[in-house]
């Protein structure tokens, strides 16, 4: 028998509810039973660690260059740690990106609107945490675009983040905005999120990381959930 | 004490960022298995290009194939299914299980992605799992952790995927927290040899037993 350490519960007030009715798809996709509380077991502290090349292949840190040409747009760096609530890095756990080009268009199949597509910009990459949690990765500024949920309803620029921490009770997948962004306040998936914790989900623009004559710098910082102070006997 | 980053949807245009060729085969990673090839165009795809050999995971082969539906009973098909497990012997892939006394298995690994289909079905081949401890002194009956992701799902939705044909899910601790009435939404019905039966009903009638962990 050995000590399940379990991760801390979802911060109360932090995340979006399930139905978010401004955002339209929410409706008809969210449960309308309760959600049943579970102890954590061993199931819930694990995860996969380490074998990302044998997954989701080995680690892309620079989407400005996976074509033939380098990406269209302005080219930037985005970086920071994953942390946990106490602030513990968390190392060695793999961050997947995703994000639409310059124009705003994602090289989906499913994305027909009216904007150009860069040949030599796929937009999904993939990080792994060094051991202080720190990641780090090229790209190109996202534009915003279009999405029908409302009459003139655009998408603030953001990029796609998943991370799988340590453990299944740490998934987290999330968006990154961009400082300043008038679209921000009149997005309808940032604001399902409690008002006090959309900035959490806002990037910082910073002039030291930027690089010369090269990249404009986006810090990131990502907390995941943390440890719950009380072991428990599995 | 920092807060936590909040839960945004994955939205519909994950495909050719998550689900990797061959990530819904948990026994030997084969073919496209879990991705949507027919949505990401020729020369944009960078996930794992599965052109390495494999072995074959140990134990009892199961697939189990399923369709997710939303509130009014239509399937959907921008949604995808992550999923987690132990290996035949009871032993998760993790530094956090411990217990060198059970068997690693070199080629199963537990983690997986199956993308829903244009019709809104999935597919996973994987093996049957051991048990694992629960609270207490207790023993689980043998289940795959679930995530439910998908275009109008703001944060995932945590389930489990349990045998219908599987004796001990009546000592099963998890289980024994779900009403009763509501148990049959997290089983796996069998279909035949080795292939279970596995829907997902993200709201109203039937819907699937989701869990806050
Ligand atoms: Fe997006």
């Amino acid at each position: 028998m050995s000590l399940i350490l379990p991760y801390n519960r979802e911060e109360e007030g932090a995340h979006p509810p399930f139905l978010s009715p401004d955002y339209k798809a929410t409706i008809k996709r969210s449960p309308q039973q309760p959600l049943i509380r579970i102890p954590q077991t061993l199931t819930e502290v694990t995860g996969p660690a380490g074998r990302w090349d044998r997954l989701m292949g080995p680690a892309i840190a620079d989407l400005t260059k996976i074509g033939t040409g380098e990406a269209i747009g302005q080219r930037i760096v985005v970086s920071g740690r994953v942390l946990d609530e106490d602030g513990r890095p968390v190392p060695n756990t793999i961050v997947e990106v995703w994000q639409a080009n310059a124009a705003g268009r994602y090289i989906h199949k499913k994305d027909q609107w009216n904007a150009p597509l860069d040949p030599n910009f796929t937009g999904s990459g993939r990080i792994i945490t060094d051991d202080q949690g720190r990641y780090r990765f090229y790209t190109i500024s996202p534009g915003a675009y279009p999405w029908g949920n409302h009459y003139n309803a655009w998408r603030p620029a953001h990029i796609h983040f998943s991370l799988l921490g340590p453990a299944f009770a740490t998934r987290l997948v999330t968006q990154m905005y961009f400082p300043g962004d008038p679209l921000i306040p009149l997005d309808p998936i940032a604001n399902a999120v409690p008002a006090h914790a959309l900035g959490r989900m806002i990037s910082r623009f910073d002039i030291e990381t930027t690089q010369e004559a090269f990249a404009l710098s986006y810090i990131f910082d990502i907390v995941l959930r943390g440890r719950d102070a009380t072991p428990m006997e599995d | 004490m920092t807060g936590q980053t909040p839960w945004q949807t994955v939205g519909p245009y994950f495909h050719y960022a998550l689900p990797w060729k061959g990530g819904a085969d948990l026994v030997e990673g084969r073919g496209d298995a879990g991705a949507r090839m027919d949505l990401v165009p020729d020369g944009h795809y960078t996930l794992n290009p599965n052109d390495h050999p494999r072995g074959v995971a140990k134990g009892q082969i199961v697939t189990i194939t399923g369709t997710v539906f939303d509130g009014d009973g239509t399937p959907i098909p921008d949604s995808f299914v992550e999923l987690w497990q132990a290996n035949a012997a009871g032993r998760y892939d993790s530094p956090d299980d411990d217990r060198a006394e059970l068997a690693l298995d070199p080629d199963f690994i537990g983690f997986g992605r199956a993308s829903t289909d244009a019709d809104g079905v999935f597919i996973i081949r994987t093996v049957k799992p051991g048990r694992v401890p629960g609270p207490g002194n207790s023993l689980q009956a043998p289940h795959i952790a679930i995530s439910v992701m998908a275009r109008g799902v703001i944060k995932r939705m945590v389930s489990r995927i349990y045998f219908a044909d599987e004796a001990s899910n009546t000592e099963d601790p998890i289980l024994d927290l779900v009403p009763p009435a509501r148990r049959a939404t997290l089983l796996a019905v069998p279909v035949g040899e080795g292939q279970y039966r596995f829907d997902i009903r993200l709201q109203g009638e039937g819907e699937t037993v989701f869990f806050d962990v």
